[in-house]
């Protein structure tokens, strides 16, 4: 006599593996043909905006998003279209992109490589977005960098400007629109030359982290070329609030200028304390002692007040330039938020219209078609004049502002005048330069 | 000798503000037992009452000036500070130059309130409840304050310049015989130090020499006993945390004109105030006082090149270095008293 060995469990457990076996083909193959990571299936596509909405750099991080929702306006067909009205490119038509609306979550990176990391992570496992943008942090945007690389999306870098962003830690699905350290010393040594000499002993207080690092090092090449000195430098940390304990030693070291490699909330402060030491009042050498901020934004003017008067520093883009695209920006976003963008916040409002007409001109939001349709891209009308992404390393090439602390300023927004505009061949420079050296590009990740 | 002397001119600058704000903690750890997390928030306040009567002095009304053009091409909107309309544009400006100065008798009372407040609604409900608790409960405080002034005032830092006459630098060198120019050290980093010592100086003399201060320190010492007496001790240690809040919010306001209020500047001296309470010994008012000028003057001896030549990084590690050394050698800090703590 034979005896059945089912149970009415054993059926069900059975069935249930069989039918989860069943269908994961279907499921890996749905994977498998859109071929990349959170390709989207819908009516709509997700960006991520993972910007410092606490921390140091928190308020170049809010005007960063205010953009970043401009962008997304103009992209979905709302308000004037901003820049796409003078971008060279005529692909967006204020329908979405590729007839998908442009949706949006953000982000709060608190300015910390690991918070930013495990914000951009839950952007792209748990919200599905296809594309990271923004940061204030060079830190931080390397570190965001590698995830989207292994994450398999595209990372359109905010407001970093270390030289290792593009250099040793460039990644294949990272681009960065914002300039960097060899940039601003290429673009302040001849201006500085004219307005100082060729005999300067220069004291550098650096932000202990690779932006400082590399800025520093970008500089000193710079100003040593044009004969100065370099006396110190001092690493300080980030976020040491007050600078009296490294300023002191400058007022008998020698030196007649200090370069500040600080930025944002440390800049203001170490430039005030350093004029409340009286520097800038300071006789040195048989010269007026003088102070240097080689990356200058219109917040930390803002913040530094009266003290940055006839301070030389260098930026990606102001918003005072008379070009028809950044009147364009100027215009959508004084009329919407009440005052003038930030040099943060243009070069993320410009790298959501860049990635979207990438996807656009590649027909796809895959990785790497998106990449490819980036590298070597010719544009203009967004605020730079003739700009182009370098296929090599990723790296935006354009022209760059020599500005100075306004001597009588007229108006709360007047705090910062452009010296000069610094033509892109004089900061250009071959992707094997030392600065850069080390890394490797690597190859698209579409991930999934 | 410049850089040194320099250096010592920095860390008594530094520990006026490490001694103000250990002060207060001790006051409130001494009479109430508790540790207060949310000291560092009543420091930033006090700072942003300095921010605040500087906003006030420049509400304005606006006037359109057709001759000129804002940044989007249309008519400038001129504005002119009330304070500017009804005075004169000399009386007007010169009281917005003393606005730091004249926020100290604002954030007195306001200081004392928020404290007086704070302690009936919030703190009186954690005597009994252990430490940890009154950790947590007064630190969740601080970042819902800090949080609140974030959205008020934003998350970049307010420049709150001192009066004019205080800028510039005093000629230190040329007082102690040494060439002009030799040791100049910032005017109004002189004034906070001599603020400090008139502060601190006061709070010892009220505890030392009037008879509600008698009280608070036989309150300190033993509770029961006072109490026994007849003697409403709650009443006197909710006016010494009010007290501490004000010592705190005046700190506060006075540093503005060195370190640029944000909302995170509290916690930046919360820890280290912290350190400097245990290195003092926890409860001994001078002890809190010794520990903030010794650390200072030691943070700004490691921040010297020559010292971090020789071990890098010394500047960050200084104070905890110290504050382990003292607790292996002194567990009790350096004038702590039997007892506290320890139970």
């Amino acid at each position: 006599m034979s005896k059945s060995n089912f149970s009415r469990r054993g059926v069900l457990k059975t069935g249930a593996i069989a039918g989860a076996g069943l269908a994961l083909p279907t499921y890996l193959s749905a994977a498998s043909h859109a071929g990349y990571t959170n390709a989207p299936t819908g009516s709509s596509v997700k960006f991520g905006f993972n910007v410092p909405q606490t921390g140091p750099y928190a308020e170049e991080g809010l005007d960063e998003l205010r953009a970043q929702e401009l962008a997304v306006e103009h992209l979905n067909g709302i308000g004037d279209g901003g820049m796409l009205n003078t971008f060279s490119e005529k692909n967006l038509q204020g329908d979405g992109i590729l007839g998908k609306k442009v949706e949006f979550v953000t982000g709060d990176t608190q300015t910390k490589s690991d918070v930013a990391r495990a914000s951009a992570q839950s952007m792209i496992q748990k919200d599905g977005c296809v594309m990271i943008n923004g940061g204030s942090s060079s830190g931080v945007a390397i570190a965001v960098q590698g995830l989207c690389q292994d994450a398999g999306v595209i990372f359109m870098a905010g407001l970093t400007h270390s030289n290792d962003t593009t250099g040793k830690d460039k990644k294949a699905n990272g681009f960065r629109h914002f300039f960097n350290g060899y940039m601003s010393g290429a673009a302040l040594g001849p201006v500085l030359e004219k307005e100082y000499g060729n005999e300067r002993q220069a004291y550098h207080l650096t932000a202990d982290y690779t932006w400082g690092w590399t800025q520093q090092e970008s500089i000193a090449a710079s100003t040593e070329a044009l004969g100065w000195t370099t006396t110190q430098n001092v690493l300080t940390p980030v976020g040491a609030g007050d600078f009296s304990s490294y300023i002191a030693p400058i007022l008998n070291s020698g030196a007649d200028t200090l370069i500040l490699n600080h930025y944002g909330g440390d800049m203001v402060n170490s430039l005030t304390q350093a004029i409340q030491f009286g520097l800038k009042d300071k006789q040195v050498n048989g010269k007026d002692f003088t102070i240097i901020v080689p990356l200058y934004s219109e917040l930390m003017a803002a913040g530094a007040g009266s003290n940055i008067q006839g301070v030389f520093g260098s930026m990606n883009w102001n918003w005072q330039l008379q070009d028809a695209g950044t009147k364009a920006f100027v215009k959508s976003f004084g009329e919407k938020y009440g005052f003038p963008p930030s040099n943060a916040a243009h070069t993320c409002y410009v790298q959501t219209l860049l990635y979207a007409d990438a996807v656009t001109r590649a027909g796809t939001f895959n990785p790497c078609g998106v990449a490819e349709a980036l590298e070597d891209f010719e544009f203009d009308g967004m605020g730079n004049g003739p700009t182009s992404y370098r296929g090599s390393d990723h790296q935006c090439f354009k022209d760059v502002l020599v500005m100075k602390g306004t001597d009588n300023p007229t108006n709360a927004f007047d705090t910062l005048e452009i010296v000069e505009v610094t033509p892109r061949a004089q900061v250009e420079y071959p992707v094997d330069h030392p600065m850069f050296a080390g890394g490797d590009l690597g190859t698209c990740n579409p991930g999934a | 000798m410049d850089a040194f002397i320099l250096q010592i001119l920095n860390g008594l600058d530094k520990g006026s503000a490490y001694a103000l704000i250990a002060l207060g903690l001790t006051l409130i750890f001494g009479t109430l037992g508790v540790v207060n997390f949310a000291h560092g928030a009543l420091f930033m306040i006090g700072a942003f009452c300095a921010v605040t009567l500087q906003k006030i002095f420049g509400i304005s009304f606006q006037t359109i000036d057709d001759t000129q053009t804002d940044f989007l091409g249309n008519p400038l909107k001129v504005d002119t500070p009330y304070i500017e309309a009804w005075f004169g544009p000399e009386m007007g400006m010169a009281i917005q130059d003393w606005s730091v100065p004249l926020a100290i008798l604002l954030v007195i009372p306001v200081m004392f309130f928020l404290g007086w407040v704070m302690e009936r609604g919030l703190i009186k409900h954690f005597y009994s409840r252990p430490h940890a608790d009154q950790i947590l409960v007064t630190f969740g405080l601080a970042i819902v304050v800090g949080e609140l002034i974030k959205a008020f005032y934003g998350a970049n830092p307010i420049q709150t310049p001192a009066p004019d006459m205080f800028l510039g630098t005093v000629d230190v060198g040329a007082w102690l015989g040494m060439d002009s120019g030799a040791v100049a050290y910032p005017k109004w980093r002189m004034v906070y130090f001599a603020f400090s010592l008139v502060t601190i100086g006061a709070v010892f003399a009220f505890l030392q020499f009037t008879t509600f201060g008698m009280v608070v320190r036989a309150g300190m010492a033993d509770r029961e006993t006072v109490g026994l007496l007849g003697i409403d001790i709650d009443k006197r240690f909710t006016f010494m945390f009010g007290l501490a809040a004000a010592v705190a919010g005046m700190a506060g306001v006075m540093y503005t004109p060195i370190l640029s209020p944000h909302y995170n500047i509290g916690m930046d001296f919360l820890v280290l105030s912290f350190v400097v309470v245990v290195v003092g010994g926890m409860g001994s008012l001078p002890g809190a006082v010794l520990a903030g000028f010794m650390l200072g003057i030691l943070q700004s001896f490691a921040s010297m090149n020559e010292v971090k030549a020789v071990i890098p990084g010394i500047d960050q590690i200084i104070i905890y270095l110290v504050a382990i050394i003292i607790l292996l050698t002194r567990p009790r800090g350096l004038m702590g008293r039997k007892g506290v703590m320890e139970e």
